[in-house]
């Protein structure tokens, strides 16, 4: 053991101590912004609560995008920056849909009917965006350095979005309101928006069988095998071209559904909705530890929490007026955090070692 | 040898080309700040540095429209200045965004450009701030049709040749604060704004107007431009039971907040209000029946029936936000400030001296536009500000007040 520690101080160099330093000021920061909010005592106990209810389902639709970028980079090792854009194509294509639903009274009088062709819908438009990116912007690239990949992911970014204003125009659509989840209900003396309480619980439900479908089913086990080693994988048999397809299918089905969830919750789409969320269920991918399927599901949850609750609870314990507008900060603070104390995520593989 | 000649005729030919040009021209350009020569045929240019794309495109649309129609007025009344040397009128259209850095890049694209006499923009006060720098550095003159931040024309932050057409908050906010306390009956009033120099200035405007009135601001709140989720900040304001909740912000945050505050326990009661950057169809259609009942101010003047005559032929849709009169009246201000100054030479080129069209626009007097009469003061305020308060009556902006 003291070896360990030993070993341990001599590898400690002064840029690690002062990193570690500035963690924990901010660390401290956090500690004295949550004991003053608590004892302002400005908020009730409801309200406390129904920032956390706000946080989780907020976290739930990161939690469904993330699962998209901790598949493809379990797999391929590339963080497919064009994630965010196969979310808002869902999303978009599917207001059509529900638009014209609406027209005929369909979506309110048969609502789970129509949601569910929504979401095919949705799934669909996504899962043919991603497997086009794949296609023309990744697979010619997978013996390419890194980096390269990651520079087209950007450019398939822009080219989805701006083809999608092409299509759909400039303008923000909104969906229309879905009667049977307006208003509120409660769940365990909760009060929770109906909206809220759907997008929970579908999201708990697809990353379970998300986490089901990796982890007990034959294609589950190549796909791991993949992602463990790809020349390996396919000495034994494994048809790596077709599992990475599968992931992408994947990945894009989930965002697809998360587009249509978001846009209950919010209900307003536009061409260039993906980038914000995108770039958080990154942020939460990382924090949960990337390429890490828990992981992702763990830090999308947490993201979203950090962020409803952030603002009210740290900054305006620290007199910051106008708190909301630094929402981002308290999300970037996290990841930063994250990354300084356990660089590899939360829940972030622990095989480096064992690898090497 | 050959070469020699070839280099000799070269100069015989250069010194005889710039000798016919010193004949040809009389005019000496004396300007301090130079001028735009605009040859026979060419077209006069002006800049149009305006929202063209996003979710605030509809503002953006608004103006081009004023912007091209008081060309083609301008045109039709001045055929025989322009014919002489076989002018016409051009309108190069940036897209500035809602943003300072779209101001910004659209600003140093026009100012690059040395033919641009003036430019028409920008909508967003974001936008306008570093836009109206930049082309005022480049001493070419900018008139706004819907830049409203206080900040543009304050005598210590104006920018040397930065004009507007439309009101200036101090006004709108006033209106606001006025219409909440007295026609409404608020005592308690809870602000949001976007961080964005339009929204954060007229917020605090109206909260200042609002206390001397008697009444409380008892929130000041700020969300990020792109934000979709407000029912944090929502929550938060409803701690403090506001009578107003006044977010004067653009359309996609707008219409989030509109939809998400029926949706938080304790602003059941509240009365919303919003202002002019929301005055536009697609508010209507993304904040869908939430809308209804909400109070938003804006500029008086926005219909004028010969106008939107020639808006509806030329476009097939009405003009949809509250502006196109206002760039209407800039252009036409900027037009006639041109033909002011300019000086049309023997063979028709046209001299326009920068320094004097500033200060011929900074002179405008009584100017009778689509939006009152104008008249700029010596920090660029040329409005002749009205503001309504118009409530949202089944998916329509209709004027409530002041009454007639």
């Amino acid at each position: 053991m003291s070896e360990k520690i030993k070993y341990f101080l001599e590898r400690l160099s002064w840029v690690d101590i002062m990193v570690w330093l500035f963690g924990l000021a901010i660390l401290v920061i956090a500690v004295i912004g949550v004991i003053g909010s608590i004892h302002n005592a400005y908020y009730t106990k409801e309200q406390w609560m129904d920032f956390v209810v706000f946080g989780i389902s907020q976290g739930g639709v990161y939690a469904l995008i993330a699962l998209g970028y901790t598949l493809v980079y379990g797999i391929l090792f590339m963080i497919n920056f064009a994630h965010g854009d196969i979310f808002m194509a869902g999303a978009f294509t599917g207001y059509f849909l529900a638009a014209k639903l609406n027209q005929y009274g369909i979506y309110n009088s048969h609502p789970i009917i129509s949601l569910l062709l929504i979401m095919l819908l949705a799934m669909v438009t996504s899962v043919v965006v991603a497997l086009i990116t794949e296609r023309v912007a990744y697979r010619p690239l997978r013996k390419a350095p890194r980096l390269v990949p990651l520079i087209t992911a950007i450019g398939a970014s822009f080219t989805i979005e701006y083809t999608f204003r092409g299509l759909y125009g400039s303008g923000v659509e909104a969906y229309p309101d879905m009667k049977i989840f307006v208003g509120k209900t409660s769940v365990f003396g909760l009060r929770i928006l109906k909206v809220h309480l759907l997008v929970i619980i579908l999201s708990i439900l697809l990353m379970a069988g998300l986490y089901a479908y990796v982890q007990y089913t034959k294609a589950g086990k190549a796909m791991r095998a993949v992602a463990e080693d790809k020349d390996v994988a396919s000495l034994m048999g494994v048809d790596v071209d077709r599992v990475i397809v599968n992931t992408f299918i994947l990945g894009a089905a989930l965002a697809g559904i998360a587009g249509v969830l978001y846009a209950l919750i919010f209900k307003q789409v536009h061409f260039f909705m993906g980038f914000i969320p995108g770039i958080k269920a990154f942020t939460a991918a990382v924090v949960g530890g990337i390429g890490n399927v828990p992981g992702a599901m763990l830090g999308g949850f947490i993201l979203g929490i950090f962020e409803a609750l952030g603002p009210g609870l740290i900054l305006e314990g620290l007199g910051i007026p106008a708190s909301y507008q630094l929402k981002d900060v308290i999300a970037f603070t996290l990841l930063v955090l994250v990354l300084i104390f356990r660089p590899t995520g939360l829940m972030g593989e622990r095989l480096s070692e064992e690898k090497v | 040898m050959k070469k020699r000649w070839f280099i000799l005729i070269a100069v015989v030919l250069l010194v005889a080309v710039v000798l016919a040009a010193c004949g040809k021209s009389s005019y000496k350009c004396e300007d301090p700040y130079g001028c735009v020569n605009v040859a026979p045929g060419q077209p006069i240019k002006i800049g149009a540095a305006l929202v063209l794309s996003g979710p605030n495109e509809s503002l953006g649309v608004d103006s081009l429209g004023g912007v091209e129609i008081a060309v083609d007025d301008f045109t039709a009344a001045n055929k025989d200045w322009l014919a002489k040397g076989k002018h016409s009128i051009q309108v190069v259209k940036e897209d500035s965004q809602c943003s300072a850095e779209g101001g910004q890049t659209a600003a140093q694209k026009l100012a690059a450009d040395k033919s641009i006499v003036g430019v028409i923009g920008t909508n967003c006060s974001s936008a306008g701030e570093p836009a109206s720098k930049i082309l005022s550095d480049a001493h070419i003159p900018m008139i706004s049709p819907s830049n409203t931040a206080p900040s543009l024309t304050a005598p210590k932050t104006h920018a040397e040749c930065y004009l507007r057409t439309a009101h200036n908050d101090k006004v709108q906010g006033k209106a606001v604060a006025e219409f909440a306390y007295k026609v409404l009956g608020a005592r308690t009033m809870a602000t949001i704004h976007d961080g964005s120099p339009y929204a954060e200035q007229l917020q605090q405007v109206a909260c200042d107007v609002f206390t001397q009135l008697g009444g409380k601001c008892v929130a000041q709140e700020a969300i990020n431009v792109g934000d979709t989720d407000m029912r944090p900040v929502l929550t938060k304001i409803a701690a403090t039971h506001p009578d107003v909740l006044y977010y004067p912000i653009f359309i996609q945050e707008g219409a989030l907040i509109t939809q998400q505050a029926k949706e938080v326990p304790g602003l059941e009661k509240t009365v919303l209000m919003g202002s002019d950057g929301m005055i536009s169809p697609d508010f209507i259609k993304a904040a869908g029946k939430a809308a209804e009942g909400m109070y938003l101010s804006g500029p008086a003047a926005v219909n004028n029936e010969e106008f939107n005559k020639k808006y509806e032929a030329k476009y097939g849709q009405e003009p949809p936000s509250a502006f196109h009169l206002h760039a209407y009246d800039a252009t036409m201000m900027l037009l006639d400030a041109i033909k002011k100054v300019a000086v049309v030479d023997k063979d028709g080129t046209i001299h326009i001296p920068r320094k004097a069209l500033c200060q011929a626009l900074f002179s405008t007097k009584n100017f009778k536009g689509l939006t009152g009469t104008l008249t700029c003061n010596q920090y660029g305020d040329c409005a002749d500000p009205k503001i309504n308060i118009n409530k949202i009556i089944n998916g329509k902006y209709v004027p409530v007040w002041p009454k007639k």
